[in-house]
């Protein structure tokens, strides 16, 4: 509106309305609102892990120095997968799509290799013995509490992945913006940084010391 | 102003067809009128249980044919169960915290009028904003479907404490299906909101038509915005909880059942967990949700005291940031509803203090509101007299609470009728304040016809003296020692002089009850009867009285209007009339 843009107007920050502050796009800001509260119930979820583990005495500590480098390596995958979807990021911001695909499709197999690592880590644990009502060194807590943080996290990973590939086929056919694919960038990064707590709290504290 | 005469074409389509318009629609003013009415069944469901519990607590072990015949499990014999009382009041909380007091204030008049006062056409995801209604409605069929199934309604009351709401059906009736749908459909309550609060904090950042900076939001849009903030923090937690609880009782695990219980003479096979764990997360939502119940019904009150005193709101910054600040330190309270859980009591002298604090920004307000009556000319309509009762009720209820937090003097009313009478108070009832004086308010905008005043007054002064009645009386009762969650009293002897009050207290209740029946037939009655509103009938200043009534599918024709000015400029010295509204250009105004 011609009429309203040479408005005199008193407050003229981007507070004051009709631009958006940050000059942010509405879809930015909902991912970014959704990460706020998916990460409150994470949150909540290590505070309950974090509150049974100190509540019982015999808390088990099983991993053995393999499981411990296997854990390593899903992140190393998670965190090489940032990285490619950072490329990605950079690749549609200049508008060179077939390069912001290949990233994309980059990031999307670090997603899966995260998830058949951790799908080989959960069968072996689950042939030792271990569910989420029972396991063979202690508390049956330690299952439960193991099951319900890495499932979650693994369903995001696996939306994650399904996202991405959505993203990439629009993006490549150029039914999607740049900013659809930051957008998504950071829901990756955010379930990356998600992991970042969990491996320390549940793998490397859970390291089996020698005694 | 040439924006006034200048019509562009409109941009968006109105959707054609009954179902795109009227069942999932994406236009927000339809959405919020959906959740309205939700919240409407569901505060009638929720009055009937409350019926039938003030009856049994009255006069107990009167047979009632009709109660055998709906419920023959519940109430063999006509005469209810004690579990068929806990199921009863379990639903009755459930019901009303969740699908009247969080759905009627935010998502129901918060969609419908937070886009129209920041000069939006919309929210700012609409498909959203569907969902999120849809999952509500599912939510709700859950909750209820949980009336039907063998066993019933669970008994564990709205705060589901496990290990009782862990256990399944040994626990007791109604703990093993009634009680996973209660937990699925909380789950779906908090992923709904969660969509809602994204959706309603975003329109207010980024949908905010030119001129309308933060501090000329009106302050109902305030009170909308932080409680989405708390909704997005609040909700999150409280899912977790959910599925945590949803496992215990499903999958197998012991989050929340520590060793060593025996119940029903049969030892629990579980070990490790904690029912404190339940508690804490659950509180930690819990206590920001009795804000997310109330903070609209401020906002609502301070823009309807400004209207009607014909004044600015008194102090309109320090309003803003006294809801901002009530939001934040709600987060940090939590621990006062746990002061008999076995906490150390220099946590709970923490807890004491934080909770104090809040009683600070809530004075702020209190004042405020005063403030703004003081020396104004004051029109009484019914949205004002409701308005008023809100400050009266918040008022009552709050310093019932500034007893509570003490944590000695908790020890003793902890679990009393003193707890029913200031939670309902100042959470129960206040709310409900704010939804009539806000329906009474909006009503014409958003049906082009008034309610009947005449109605509304008798409507008001029965349920405001009617509240009082039911309610103060709980006080005292707490104080003689009366604990709540018991369906009869008739085995205690000490408790023998409370059978009259409890009478009392029914009768009131009844008469409250049915006075809302007036509400419900000028409700309907007016949609299609009565009297023909114009487009700014309360001569207020906020956007949505720029806009026809019922507005437009877009709201403002495609073009975004232009605001110059604070939302409440009542009596400006100079003005050509006493109110100027916020699209009026700078002119012939002399400002101080
Ligand atoms: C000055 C402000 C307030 C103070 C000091 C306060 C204090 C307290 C305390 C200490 C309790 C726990 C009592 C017990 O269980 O033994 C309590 C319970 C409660 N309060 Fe408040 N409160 C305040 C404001 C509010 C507001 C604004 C609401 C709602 C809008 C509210 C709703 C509730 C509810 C629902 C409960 C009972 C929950 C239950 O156990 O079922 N309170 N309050
Ligand atoms: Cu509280």
């Amino acid at each position: 509106m011609a009429q309203s843009q040479t408005e005199d107007l008193t407050l003229s920050s981007a507070w004051s309305g009709g631009a958006s502050p940050y000059a942010m796009v509405s879809k930015k800001l909902g991912m970014w609102l959704f990460i706020v509260s998916d990460s409150l119930t994470f949150s909540a979820l290590l505070v309950a892990y974090s509150y049974v583990r100190v509540a019982n005495q015999d808390w088990p500590k099983p991993f053995e120095w393999a499981s411990i480098l296997g854990a390593s390596i899903m992140t190393f995958c998670l965190l090489s997968s940032s990285l490619t979807m950072v490329m990605a990021v950079a690749a549609a911001q200049r508008l060179e799509r077939k390069k912001a695909v290949v990233w994309l499709l980059a990031t999307v197999l670090g997603g899966l290799l995260f998830i058949l690592l951790h799908a080989r880590e959960w069968i072996g644990l689950i042939h030792e013995g271990v569910t989420p009502f029972a396991n063979p060194w202690g508390v049956p807590l330690f299952g439960a509490a193991f099951f319900t943080l890495t499932g979650l996290h693994m369903t995001h990973v696996t939306v994650g992945v399904l996202y991405l590939v959505v993203i990439a086929w629009g993006f490549g056919s150029a039914r999607f913006k740049p900013e659809d694919v930051e957008v998504s960038g950071l829901y990756w990064h955010f379930v990356d940084l998600v992991w970042m707590f969990i491996f320390p709290m549940v793998y490397l504290l859970s390291a089996k010391t020698v005694a | 102003m040439t924006e006034a005469v200048h019509v562009e074409p409109v941009v968006h389509q109105a959707p054609q067809g009954f179902i795109r318009k009227y069942i999932f629609s994406l236009d927000h003013k339809v959405i919020g009128i959906q959740y309205y009415l939700l919240a409407l069944f569901s505060v009638m469901v929720g009055m009937l249980l409350s019926v039938l519990m003030r009856f049994n607590l009255a006069w107990p072990g009167t047979e009632v044919p009709i109660l055998e015949t709906l419920f023959p499990v519940g109430a063999p014999g006509g005469i209810m169960t004690p579990e068929f009382y806990l199921s009863l009041m379990t639903m009755h909380g459930t019901i009303m915290v969740f699908f009247v007091l969080t759905t009627a204030p935010q998502s129901g008049f918060g969609n419908y009028f937070l886009p129209l006062q920041i000069g939006a056409p919309d929210m700012a995801f609409p498909t959203l904003n569907m969902l999120s209604f849809w999952i509500t409605f599912v939510s709700l069929l859950v909750l209820l479907a949980a009336f039907v199934v063998t066993g019933g309604a669970p008994i564990s009351g709205w705060t589901g404490y496990p290990p009782l709401s862990a256990l399944g059906e040994i626990a007791g009736p109604g703990l093993g299906t009634g009680q996973t749908l209660w937990v699925a459909s909380i789950a779906l309550f908090c992923v709904a909101s969660l969509l809602g609060a994204l959706n309603f904090i975003t329109t207010t950042i980024d949908l905010r038509t030119k001129g309308m900076s933060m501090m000329r939001l009106p302050l109902t849009v305030w009170a909308w915005f932080v409680t989405a903030i708390l909704a997005l923090l609040a909700f999150g937690v409280l899912l977790a909880a959910g599925v945590l609880l949803l496992l215990d009782r499903v999958v197998g695990t012991s989050f929340f059942i520590p060793a060593g219980l025996v119940v029903s003479d049969q030892m629990i096979n579980h070990k490790g967990g904690s029912p404190l764990l339940w508690q804490h997360l659950f509180w930690f939502f819990g206590h920001p949700e009795v804000y997310i119940a109330i903070l609209p019904g401020m906002g609502v009150t301070s823009q309807i005291l400004s209207t009607f005193a014909r004044k600015p709101i008194f102090g309109y910054r320090a309003m803003a940031y006294a809801i901002m600040a009530i939001g934040l330190v709600s987060f940090i309270v939590w621990g006062h509803h746990m002061f008999l859980s076995g906490m150390s009591p220099y946590s709970a002298m923490v807890f004491s203090l934080t909770t104090t604090a809040v009683a600070v920004p809530s004075a702020i307000k209190t004042f405020n509101w005063l403030g703004t009556l003081w020396g104004g000319r004051v029109r009484f309509t019914t949205a004002m007299l409701f308005a008023i009762g809100f400050v009266s009720l918040f008022v009552t209820g709050g310093v019932s609470g500034l007893f509570l937090n003490q944590p000695s003097v908790d020890i003793y009313l902890h679990d009393t009728y003193f707890v029913v009478a200031h939670f309902h108070m100042i959470m129960g009832v206040a709310a409900i304040f704010g939804i009539f004086a806000a329906t009474y308010y909006w009503f014409p905008k958003m049906f082009a016809r008034h309610l009947s005043e005449r109605l509304g007054k008798i409507h008001f002064w029965i349920t405001f003296v009617g509240v009082y009645s039911i309610f103060m009386p709980m006080h005292f009762l707490g104080v003689m020692g009366n604990p709540r969650r018991y369906a009869e009293f008739t085995a205690f002897e000490f408790l023998a002089d409370v059978v009259p009050i409890h009478e009392f207290i029914s009768i009131a209740a009844f008469v409250t009850i049915g006075a809302q029946l007036l509400f419900a037939v000028n409700f309907f009655w007016s949609i299609a009867r009565g009297k023909i509103a114009e487009i700014n009938p309360w001569s207020a200043t906020t956007l949505e009285w720029t806009v026809p009534s019922p507005p437009p599918h877009d709201n403002f024709g495609g073009r975004a209007p232009v605001v110059h000015r604070g939302p409440y400029e009542y009596s400006v010295p100079g003005a050509s009339r006493d109110f100027i509204l916020q699209s009026e250009p700078e002119m012939k105004v002399v400002h101080q």
